[in-house]
């Protein structure tokens, strides 16, 4: 098989396939790699379709191709029903794409979960990230049953424990312990604020590996949050990437301020994009200034784009800002016997060539003798 | 704190709930409990209490049932995402952990509820381990 040289973090005999296992590492998985080397990492959120169509996830993620180290398939955000975040892993982890798959503790107990992780891991998810989840209320169906037999926390603990003990939570030995990289979530925008980075300290205590943060629009808040986490050396014991999106205009902004929990949006926001004459161009420049001044806080090791139904400028956003540098993160190429074959195809669809020996023979020589 | 005296005299009590049988003492005791500490902490009796590590604010009155914290859709105001007229259970809890002895404990985390234990008394399972605990420890200094 005619084969194009592997990209960096890409198992040479086939995309889907899980790394190399490395030392010190917890998944063969492409993310971590990244964190670990040190590199300034970009994640980015997919938009869940409300479909059952394959093509609407492929298209979906195409968009990040080339930009992102992580795609995170979020479990029915904001407690709204989308495709879920397992079915997103599954289309998503063939393709080879590293994916961050959302546990939310809303909608499963822990029966249901502990199945879920080993799955997932089996499919060659490499990253897993525990949360609370969203209250049901917040969502399109107030009248489903809350589930929260977990929480975020002993969910991180039950996932650990699976790993590292290779067991269930009742105690029941694994024959083969998930390598998942563990994730969590932090808000650094909500009340309580002097617990906040005593909540961080508890999830890595719980087994979080990396975090990533609510959208950031009041960044000296941030700075606020990342000074005391330094202090209590929380960020070398754990990845912080922060949450950033760009709001569409001022309108939207007012709308996810009090819709969305946990997003807390300053007034100088709003009224930096009631300034200006495009909104939605100003919003996307105000996502670039925030990655720019959070990526030179001291013990911020990445970001995560969150640009709900304006994922096409998540390619923009990251080039713009220039956070990686030169670095270019995977991207999902045709292998070359592949892109032959797709060569030929598009040469046979098209160019409506004569496919009778004599002529083809006739053709070939007459381009040959050219 | 008035809490803990309390747990030494209930386990100075020993001798009284072994010779009752803790599973006779268990109804009435619950009885007691679920007045004192539904009226004072609005209990829900999950059976394994934790109100010492948390300010003294009983976590299952969170609309999400946390234990280890508060949720990241806290309001700007300190009041609850799910139930906006009532303020964040955890907020009350890092405030109250603030004023108790042992501060720390709150940041301890805490294992998955166990549900079987619903609806019976913490004190009583408390108190029993820690006799069991104190005996152990006697036979094996003995
Ligand atoms: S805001 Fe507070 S009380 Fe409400 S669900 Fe979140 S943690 Fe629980």
């Amino acid at each position: 098989m005619t084969r194009r040289p592997p990209q960096i973090d890409e198992n040479p005999d086939g995309v889907d396939l899980p790394l190399e296992p490395l030392p010190g590492h917890s998944s063969r998985g492409r993310l971590e790699r990244v964190l670990r080397r040190g590199e300034f990492a970009v994640t980015a959120e997919l938009n869940p379709p409300d479909s059952a169509n394959a093509q609407d996830v492929y298209e979906r993620a195409a968009i990040f191709d080339g930009w992102v180290d992580g795609i995170n398939a979020v479990d029915a955000s904001g407690a709204n029903c989308h495709m879920s975040s397992m079915g997103i892993c599954a289309l998503l982890t063939r393709m080879g794409y590293a994916t961050i798959m959302q546990i939310a503790c809303r909608d499963r107990n822990r029966i249901a979960i502990q199945g879920d992780v080993l799955g997932a891991a089996a499919m060659g998810v490499g990253n897993i990230m525990c949360l609370t989840g969203d209250g049901v209320q917040a969502g399109d169906q107030p009248g489903a049953k809350p589930v929260f037999d977990l929480d975020c926390m002993s969910l991180l603990e039950t996932v650990r424990t699976m790993r590292d003990e290779e067991k269930f939570l009742s105690g029941r030995r694994l024959t083969t312990p998930p390598a998942v990289f563990l994730g969590a979530a932090i808000n650094p925008f909500a009340p309580p604020f002097d617990f906040r980075p005593h909540r961080l300290a508890k999830k890595i205590a719980a087994g979080a590996q990396f975090v990533q943060s609510q959208y950031c629009y009041d960044v000296p808040m941030l700075k606020e949050y990342m000074k005391r986490v330094r202090d209590m050396g929380l960020d070398e014991k754990c990845f912080i990437l922060v949450g950033v999106g760009p709001l569409a205009s001022a309108k939207t902004a007012r709308w996810i301020r009090s819709n969305v929990p946990g997003v807390h949006i300053p007034d100088a926001v709003i009224t930096r994009l009631e300034g200006a004459e495009k909104q939605k161009e100003e919003g996307k420049r105000l996502c670039i200034d925030i990655i720019n001044e959070v990526k030179e806080i001291e013990g911020v090791s990445g970001i995560h784009v969150m640009a709900y139904r304006q994922e096409e400028f998540v390619a923009e956003i990251v080039h713009e800002s220039g956070v990686l540098k030169s670095r270019k993160p995977w991207k999902r190429e045709p292998g070359l016997d592949d892109a032959l074959v797709a060569e030929r195809l598009d040469h046979i669809l098209h160019d409506d060539p004569s496919e009778k020996p004599v002529e083809m023979v006739r053709d070939a020589s007459a381009t040959s003798s050219e | 704190m008035v809490y803990t005296r309390f747990s030494s005299l209930f386990l100075a009590l020993h001798p009284f709930w072994s010779a009752v049988g803790y599973a006779r003492a268990e109804k009435p005791v619950k009885f007691v409990e679920r007045q004192v500490k539904g009226l004072m902490f609005d209990c829900r009796m999950c059976g394994q209490c934790i109100l010492s590590s948390t300010g003294m604010s009983c976590p299952m009155n969170c609309p999400k049932q946390l234990r280890n914290g508060p949720c990241g859709g806290v309001r700007a105001n300190g009041n609850c995402e799910v139930e906006p007229d009532m303020p964040c259970v955890w907020v009350k809890a890092w405030e109250g952990a603030q004023a108790m002895r042992n501060r720390q404990a709150i940041l301890d985390v805490q294992k998955p509820v166990d549900q079987s234990l619903r609806e019976s008394s913490a004190w009583l399972r408390v108190t029993a381990q820690a006799a069991r605990e104190r005996e152990n420890l006697r036979s094996s200094t003995a």
